[in-house]
Order: structure tokens, then sequence, then C-alpha cells
């Protein structure tokens, strides 16, 4: 490459006395190692060591330190046994003559740390002074003290006998003793064991009687939390839609009250405890004249519907049944085959308090309706019936015996009693239900199978007060209104209810349901709202203050078609009712809010002047 | 002759029925009780010509389980009284003939 500017590139000048080599040689890696050698120092100065008391060869420590230090290769830790570590910690222990070996290892560079690492094995690890200070305290101590303690002794007893072979002898045979007894013991306690095995497991398993009031409140707290919506409902829920719904109302479906044992039997009777709210009575048994069986009793609270609180199986079935309204224990239930009973609550047995028959039981005649009355003057309790063989009963109960005096005896004609049985036949008719003025007690009511209602009075036992034509077939029910003194109600089997003023013959009101009719009953909060039950299954609640024509609640209550619903009862207290139906099911309803208008205080006048008004013929 | 080989032989047969060990007085807790009395048995019936060694073994065993100082007697005729910690004694007879006193006092 010549780039011709004059220089002479690429040409090596060599100085004339430049030491002349083979390429070989030139060649030739030569390592230069640069070392704190020091070649003019003396290698071999010896000086006079005090301690040692003799002349040793002497080495500057600086020199070496100040190897270490440009190093920055100062060991941390040294072991005991090195020389360097000697020197760094004590002089005096060093033995430079055995040691010398060692001198010119620790010029190099890194070998300080190999003799470390190699003397390491042996000896206790040091650190450097460079890194590593001593540092020390005392602290405090706290000064010792003594403390004794004497534990006591374990308790001990003297014991003493004498061992001899007598001693041991006797011992032996009274042991023999002994045990025979207790085998002859046990034989005997096997046998008795074997007849009261089967006590002992009995007395152990039916303990819950201690405890049966407890479990009883526990039944409630978790029907409760089961049921906890409808009990809710119960209390507090308004159907808030009336508002829009105008005069109509609705039944919100509460509790439903069922019993395995009543399979079979249909509700005949239901009726409320006057003191327990939340207490019914179900009466069970049957309409049918063929299956005629046995019958139950049944009461329910509202606080439990999975099991009922009392039960009373009956041979008969049961017609009808009545609570007394003050001795809330008690209640009087009139059966199929013409028997009265009275049941008493108080008492645990399964058997009524007392039973009467009636004095003629050639036929069966059922007792269809009985209503307790005010304890007369010697305070016996007394209430009447009325019964399919047309008699009015009045029945006093008298320490455990009841009593039967005829009231009255109903006939076509109207309450001839002193004619003879035999000619009286033809004109009987069955007496189906009946009822007591609210206010006045004497006076009753009495519906007959030919569909007649009479007007009687207790006091009057041959003849009646009033009759009227009221009905084409048999009266079921005949209730008195609880606010007007005058009004009563009658429903029927030829499909119709009807309202009457006591003081006129022609009903106020009647209403043609369309379909039989099961039962009806006033609202205990108004005088102007009723129910009635059909077998269809609907529950019409009426109110004559809104509309006179038409229900304002028609409801289906049953799941199947086919169930016909019997009765109907208001609760005197809560705006619920209970329908019960031929399943033996009693179910029970909240009323809504529109069916719980409550009347003003003029309603009752209105009621009257709109009879006149619908009826002008009347005066 | 006749006499006394009788009265052997129902010695002999009133040993055999009766060896069953009796306790006579014991103030123990039942365990250590049961306990004390099967090794009692175990150590008379290993060393039944030996009493000795029955007590010796007895005494270590029960210095091992129930800590020291056992003290044991074992023999056929003899009268004692002694001190005791409450609740560690058992006096019992065994093997028809035999006397074990077991007590617990450092």
């Amino acid at each position: 490459m010549d780039k011709g500017d004059g220089l002479d590139r690429g040409k090596k000048s060599k100085p004339s006395d430049q030491l002349k080599l083979t390429e070989a040689e030139l060649k030739e890696n030569i390592t230069k190692v640069l070392n704190t050698h020091n070649p003019h120092a003396p290698q071999n100065i010896v000086r006079f060591n005090y301690k040692v008391r003799k002349f040793a060869a002497y080495f500057s420590c600086s020199t070496i330190f100040k190897v270490l230090l440009c190093l920055n290769k100062v060991p941390t830790s040294l072991s005991k046994s090195t020389f360097l570590a000697s020197l760094f910690f004590d002089l005096s222990q060093a033995t430079p003559v055995e040691d010398g070996g060692e001198v010119e290892e620790a010029e190099e560079e890194d070998r300080p740390d190999s003799v470390a690492s190699k003397a390491d094995k042996k000896g206790v690890k040091l650190g450097n002074f460079f890194h590593f200070t001593d540092r020390a305290t005392q602290t405090l101590n706290n000064p010792p003290r003594q403390i004794n303690c004497q534990t006591a002794p374990p308790p001990r007893s003297i014991f003493s006998a004498t061992a001899n072979q007598w001693q041991i002898y006797d011992a032996y045979c009274e042991e023999l003793q002994k045990q025979e007894k207790q085998k002859a013991t046990l034989l005997k306690k096997e046998t008795d064991k074997s007849k009261k095995g089967v006590l002992v497991t009995e007395t152990q398993s039916t303990d819950l009687t201690e405890v049966a009031k407890e479990t009883k409140i526990l039944e409630r707290m978790v029907h409760q939390n089961t049921f906890d919506e409808i009990a809710q409902d119960f209390k507090y829920f308004e159907d808030p839609s009336d508002k829009f719904r105008g005069q109509e109302g609705t039944l919100l479906p509460l509790w439903t009250f069922q019993h395995e044992e009543t399979r079979g039997l249909s509700v005949t009777a239901l009726c409320w405890n006057s003191k327990y709210q939340d207490l019914f009575a179900v009466g069970m048994g049957s309409y049918d004249f063929c299956k005629q069986g046995r019958g139950m009793i049944v009461f329910y609270s509202l606080k439990n519907s999975s099991f009922p609180e009392y039960v009373f199986p009956t041979t008969s079935g049961v017609q009808c049944l009545d609570i007394h309204p003050q001795h809330f224990y008690l209640t009087v239930v009139g059966f199929y085959d013409g028997c009265v009973a009275v049941y008493n609550l108080k008492k645990k047995s399964l058997e009524p308090v007392c039973k009467g028959t009636p004095k003629t039981s050639l036929l069966t005649n059922p007792v269809w309706q009985v209503r307790w009355q005010n304890d007369d003057i010697d305070n016996n309790h007394n209430f009447f019936s009325v019964s399919a063989d047309s008699r009015v009963v009045s029945w006093t109960l008298i320490k455990h015996e009841l009593i039967s005096t005829e009231t009255i005896r109903l006939s076509v004609n109207g309450g001839l009693s002193n004619v003879p049985d035999d000619e009286q036949l033809v004109n009987i008719s069955g007496g189906t239900s009946l009822d007591f003025h609210k206010q006045t007690d004497h006076l009753f009511l009495v519906g007959t199978e030919q569909g007649k209602i009479h007007k009687c009075s207790i006091h009057y036992s041959s003849k009646f007060l009033k009759t009227y034509n009221a009905h084409n077939s048999a009266v079921y029910t005949v209730k008195w209104n609880h606010f007007h003194p005058r009004v009563f109600i009658s429903c029927s089997a030829d499909w119709t209810v009807k309202i009457w003023d006591d003081t006129i013959k022609v009903p106020v009101f009647t209403f043609d349901l369309m379909s039989a009719i099961g039962d009806v009953a006033w609202a205990p909060y108004s005088s102007t709202i009723f129910a009635a039950v059909t077998i269809d299954g609907i529950v019409r609640v009426f109110d004559l203050s809104i509309n006179k024509y038409e229900a304002i609640c028609q409801q289906l209550v049953v799941a199947k078609k086919k169930t016909k619903l019997t009765h109907i009862e208001f609760n005197p207290v809560h705006p619920v009712i209970i329908v019960g139906d031929d399943q033996g099911l009693v179910s029970s309803f909240k009323l809504s809010p529109n069916l719980r208008k409550t009347p003003k205080v003029r309603s009752c006048q209105n009621s009257k002047d709109l009879s006149i008004r619908k009826n002008p013929s009347l005066k | 002759m006749a006499g006394t080989g009788e009265a052997k032989k129902e010695e002999a047969d009133y040993k055999r029925l009766n060896s069953f060990p009796l306790i006579r007085h014991t103030d123990m807790p039942e365990e250590m009780r049961v306990e004390t009395m099967e090794l009692c048995v175990t150590a008379c019936e290993r060393f039944a010509t030996n009493n000795e060694s029955a007590a010796k073994m007895i005494k270590e065993s029960m210095d091992k389980k129930f800590g020291s100082s056992w003290h044991v007697v074992i023999g056929e005729g003899f009268g004692f009284e002694v001190t005791h910690e409450v609740k560690n004694l058992l006096y019992m007879f065994f093997g028809g003939s035999l006397a074990v006193c077991v007590w617990k006092c450092s």
C-alpha cells in the first residue's frame, strides 16, 4: 500500500544496537509479573529478638500490610494457626523460623486467602481487626437469693397384722363361703331378671312425659319456624290489592289442618273456643247415611297445624259440637246414634265425662245441633239439643250425670204434646238446627227437615211463638245475627240462603247460590257480613251494606274439585275463618281488608229501611 | 398313718383349691391394687421355694413402677406392725399358706 506521501510506511526501521533475535524467539510470549518484591531490600535481616533471646530473622510487617491494603484482600477471618493471624493478633506467639517459608507465599497476590483457607480446617477462626472490633458490656445481674421450702411428707399410717397358717386357713374358708352364697343369689337374680326384663326397657323409653311441656313448646317453636311465612301473613299481611279491587275482597289461605286418623271422615262440626281464640274443635263423622262408622273430636290450635292438641276417638260419628262460652274446657257433642256426651279437656282421659242416651232409641236419630246455655240456678251446666226425632231436649249436667228434659216437640201442626205418641208420629218433622238468641236467652230458633223455622221459647214448651215457611226442603242452619236483635239467617237444601227479620214472615233477602249449601255463618265483627260455603268448594262472603245482590268475595278454596265444603266458622277475634270439607281437612283463611269493614253505627237501621224498600207490600 | 395320709391329701387339695390370691387388707387404688396383686402372684409362683428372691423381685418392680422405697415381706408365719404411706399398702394371702405384705415408706 503505497500512498506516495514520502513517508516510509510499513517499513520498520531498526536501531542499530537492537538485540537480534530469531523469528521463533520473537514470537515467544514472555510473561512479566509485577510484584512488590523489592529486589534492593535485604532478604536476610537478622535482629535480636528479646522475647526469644536470640538472633532471629526480622521481617518488616509494614510491607506486608501495605501489600494487603493495596490489594484490598485483607482476609476477614483468619485461622489462628496461620502466620498472618499471628502477626495480626499476637506477635509473641509468632514463630518466624517455622513459618519462614510462608512469608514468600504471603507476598504474592492471592496467597493470603489460600493460606487461610488451607489452614482453616485445623484451627479456630478469628476475625481481623479491620472488619471486626470487639465490644463488650456487662449487664446487670440480679443478686442471688436463697429460697427454701419443705414439702409436707406423704401421709403415713400404721398397720399391723399377724400371718399365721391358721389365719390364712380361716380366711380362705370364709372366702369360699362368701363365694358360694353369691352364686346362690346370682341364680335367683337371673330367674327374676328374665321376668322383669320387659318392664325395665319400657320404663326407660317413655320418659318424655317428664318433659312434656317443654317438648310441646319446642314443637310449637319448630312449627312456627317452619310456617314462618304463614304466621307473618296471619298477623300482618293486609292485601294491598283491595284498594284497586273496588268492593271485592279475597281470602288468603293460611294453615291447613289434617290428622292421619281422620281419613275417610268428613268435618261435621266446627267451633271456636271463646277463651283461647286460637283453639278450635272439629267434629268428624259422616253425612252419608250408608257409611256410618266411627267418629272423632279433634282440637287444633292455630299455633300447631301439624298435630292436634287433643284427639278423642268416638264410636259413633259426631254430628255437632259446642264449646261452653264460659267454661271453655267443656265441650258437648252430639252423635249420629242419638247420644250426647260432654267432654272435659282438663281431664286427661279420652272418655267423656258423661254420656246421655235418648229415651226412645228404636231408630238412629242423629243429634243435629247442640248448644250450651247459661248455668241454671243451681250452677249446673245445661245445654239443648235438637235431633231428628223432632225433639228439642234440655239436658242438665248434675254430678257427672246427664238428665234430660224434653222442652218441645216439633210437629207440622204446631207442637201439641198432649197427643199420645202413636198419632204424633205422622206429624213430626225432625229438627235439623238450633240457635239461641244472643241477647234474650229464652228465645231460640229451630229449623226442621220440612223447611220450616220455628221461633220458640224455653218457657213455652207446648207452642211455637212463630213459624216461618222458610224453605222448600230441609233447613241446614239457622243463626241469629250477633248484633241485630231481630235478624237471622237460614240456609237450606234448596240452594238458597235467606235473611229474615223475625217480625216479618217473608224473608228480607234471598240469595240463590246455584249450588248446594253446606253452612252459613255471621261475622262477629259486623252485622251485615256473612259467609256461605257450598259443595262446589267455593266460599262466598256477602256484605249487605255494600252489595245486596252479590257476594263481595267468591273464592275457590279446595284443591280437588270433588271436595265439598261442609262447615264454616268465623274466629271471634282474629280476621280468620276456618272451613271444613268432606275429606276431613280444615283450612284457615285470612279475610282481606275489604271483607272486614266494620259497620257504621247506623247500618242496622239502614238494613231495616232497605228491607222495607225491597218489599213495598209490607208495612 | 392313714389319718396323716388323709390329712396330707386334704392339705394338698385345700392348697390346690384355695390357691387363689386373697386380699386381706389394702388401701391402694383399684388399678395399683390389681397390678401389685398380679405381680406378687407372678413372683411367688416363679420363686416358689425362695421367698427372698420373690420379695426382691416384687420390691424392685414396685420401686420402678411406683417410686421408692417399697418394702416386701413374704412368709408363712410372722407378725408385723409397719408405718406406711397412705394408699400404698397391700396385705394378701396366696397359695393357701403364703402371706405377702407390701408397703411403701421412704
